[in-house]
């Protein structure tokens, strides 16, 4: 049965290419730390399994200083010229398009045959190994067709991933921080905060005080899962629920939706706002959090109207 | 009180701009030894943390993909695809893909597109050739919006339809915490109050997007 580890494999050998290709790329000046940081994450995914708890954290440590002693850069230009993509783009036309989406195709049909068939892969993690194996298609359809150097995917691709930086750890980062924050119960204590600042007797006010909680703490902590039981905890189960009769499903639905409208203005959901900046190489890594506050304060005001209005 | 300490040192991180990850780990450091935990346990709790969440970082598999396809063209073809279709505004483009991801994510395909496999290498091409294609005097500006949007659209589409699926881990959330609560309730109950909000989301949303397009044509007369 195929399980997530082949995906860590996959992506291991990948990164420990990368790291590779970039320890003997001469036009980088940081090509040292480059090749360090990207082959620890290698390291990582191939062998985290094998690694205690602690030396996962040394690991991370490394990854940190690395980083954040600015010793990753990347090397100018590697891409190909616009002229000769263009030409290219004229002979191979739709076919282009045609290999990008076998990816969403092959983890479409993947999803429901390992759901359906079970027995070939983990039915838990269907669409991660989906997409893998239709990364692994499309890259042999590609070289099939297009006839490349060798190592051209594996130079554009490092390329690519040279641009988004040590970007490309950071929701993972801020994923374990979330863990450390649980662990020291950072969540009881700003819940206990919200709690206490809800004027007595004004439902309206309960409820606004749930949605805004909800998306305040959602921004602070990037991630609307980890504000959920929090709030509900502060005022959705003693105020709205118990003391004024609401709805559970209707609180617990739309509420985890205001939290939804936080993680769209917040840089501590790295990967849904600031990873695209860098991957779309815009010059603000703020310009997609900017593009959605327009869409996230109207549409959190509708969560708190809808609360107000269906749950009671 | 004192736990939150890591949250003050986030905020303070991210506003002066020190390094995030830097910013990340301090703050681990200081909320574990405000709650009495000592260095080594916290470097063990954050390393399993770190082992655990692996997942998040395997999208870049699809990189070695894109690349190639990008070197033999891939964007400039998604550009043409969108000057040959006359209908093709950039308001409408977006829309559509808003609800595509809206419409796949309800059904529990969320991993399906996303910003390493379909926005870089296709919508937000799609979206600059739109706008290119009644504006072609586009700001290096402009163009940035154009492309930021692209990405916001994807996360809006994703975010108020994903919780339309009953199985999505979010649903799971709510249902497990609420049994704990001792309500019992259906996840599909839970899935279809999510359906009002994704329609305002689709709404809100589309009526920026059109305000977007006027306002990249706009700037094109004044200029």
């Amino acid at each position: 049965m195929i399980t997530l580890d082949f995906v860590y494999i996959l992506a291991g050998w990948t990164f420990a290419l990368f790291a590779l290709l970039g320890l003997y790329d001469r036009t980088n000046p940081k090509r040292f730390g480059n090749a360090a940081f990207w082959g620890l994450l290698a390291l990582s995914m191939l062998g985290g399994d094998y690694l205690t708890d602690f030396q996962n954290g040394l690991l991370v440590l490394a990854l940190v200083a690395i980083a954040g002693t600015g010793q990753i850069g990347r090397a100018p230009g590697g891409e190909v010229s616009a002229e000769v993509q263009a030409e290219r783009a004229a002979r191979h036309g739709n076919f282009l398009l045609l290999v990008a989406l076998i990816i969403p195709a092959v983890a479409l049909a993947g999803t429901f045959l390992f759901k359906y068939v079970p027995g070939l892969a983990d039915p838990k993690q269907a669409t991660l190994i989906s997409l893998a194996i239709g990364v692994l298609i499309a890259l042999g359809v590609g070289m099939a067709r297009f006839k490349p150097p060798l190592l051209l995917p594996a130079q554009q691709g490092r390329r690519l991933l040279d641009a988004v930086g040590w970007a490309a750890i950071l929701p993972q980062m801020l994923a374990s921080l979330g863990a450390v924050f649980a662990l020291a119960g950072v969540g009881e204590v700003v819940g206990g905060l919200i709690g206490g600042a809800i004027p007595q007797g004004s439902l309206f006010g309960a409820v606004l005080a749930f949605g805004l909680g909800m998306a305040f703490f959602t921004m602070v902590m990037g991630n609307a899962f980890a504000a959920f039981p929090v709030m509900m905890a502060a005022v959705g189960l003693p105020l709205l629920i118990k003391q004024y009769h609401g709805d559970p499903a209707v609180i617990a639905a739309i509420g985890m939706l205001a939290g939804f409208c936080g993680t769209l203005m917040t840089p501590m959901a790295a990967n849904f706002n600031l990873v695209p900046a860098a991957l779309l190489e815009l010059k603000s890594p703020y310009g997609v959090i900017k593009a959605q506050i327009g869409t996230a304060v109207p549409l959190l005001a509708a969560n708190i109207v809808f609360i107000w209005l269906l749950a009671f | 009180m004192l736990v939150l300490i890591g949250i003050v040192i986030i905020i303070a991180g991210f506003l002066l701009r020190f390094n995030p990850l830097l910013v990340i780990m301090t703050s681990a450091l200081a909320t574990g030894l405000a709650a009495g935990l000592d260095v080594t346990a916290i470097v063990a709790a954050f390393g399993k943390a770190f082992n655990d969440t692996r997942y998040v970082s395997i999208v870049w598999i699809v990189l070695p993909v894109i690349g190639l396809l990008e070197a033999y063209g891939l964007q400039q073809h998604a550009r043409s695809l969108i000057d040959r279709m006359k209908g093709a505004t950039l308001g409408r483009l977006l829309t559509s893909y808003l609800l595509l991801r809206q419409l796949m994510a309800a059904v529990g395909l969320t991993s399906v597109a996303g910003h390493p496999q379909t926005v870089r290498p296709l919508v937000a091409p799609m979206a600059e050739a739109a706008a290119e294609a009644r504006n072609d005097a586009l700001t290096d500006d402009q163009r940035e919006e154009v492309k930021a949007f692209a990405a916001a659209t994807d996360n809006i589409g994703l975010f108020f339809g994903e919780d339309i699926f009953l199985a999505i881990g979010s649903i799971l959330l709510m249902k497990g915490l609420l049994e704990t609560y001792g309500y019992s309730i259906e996840p599909l109950h839970l899935s279809l109050w999510a359906i009002p909000t994704a329609i305002t989301a689709f709404l809100i949303h589309g009526f920026r997007l059109r305000r977007l397009e006027k306002r990249m044509r706009k700037r094109e007369a004044g200029a």
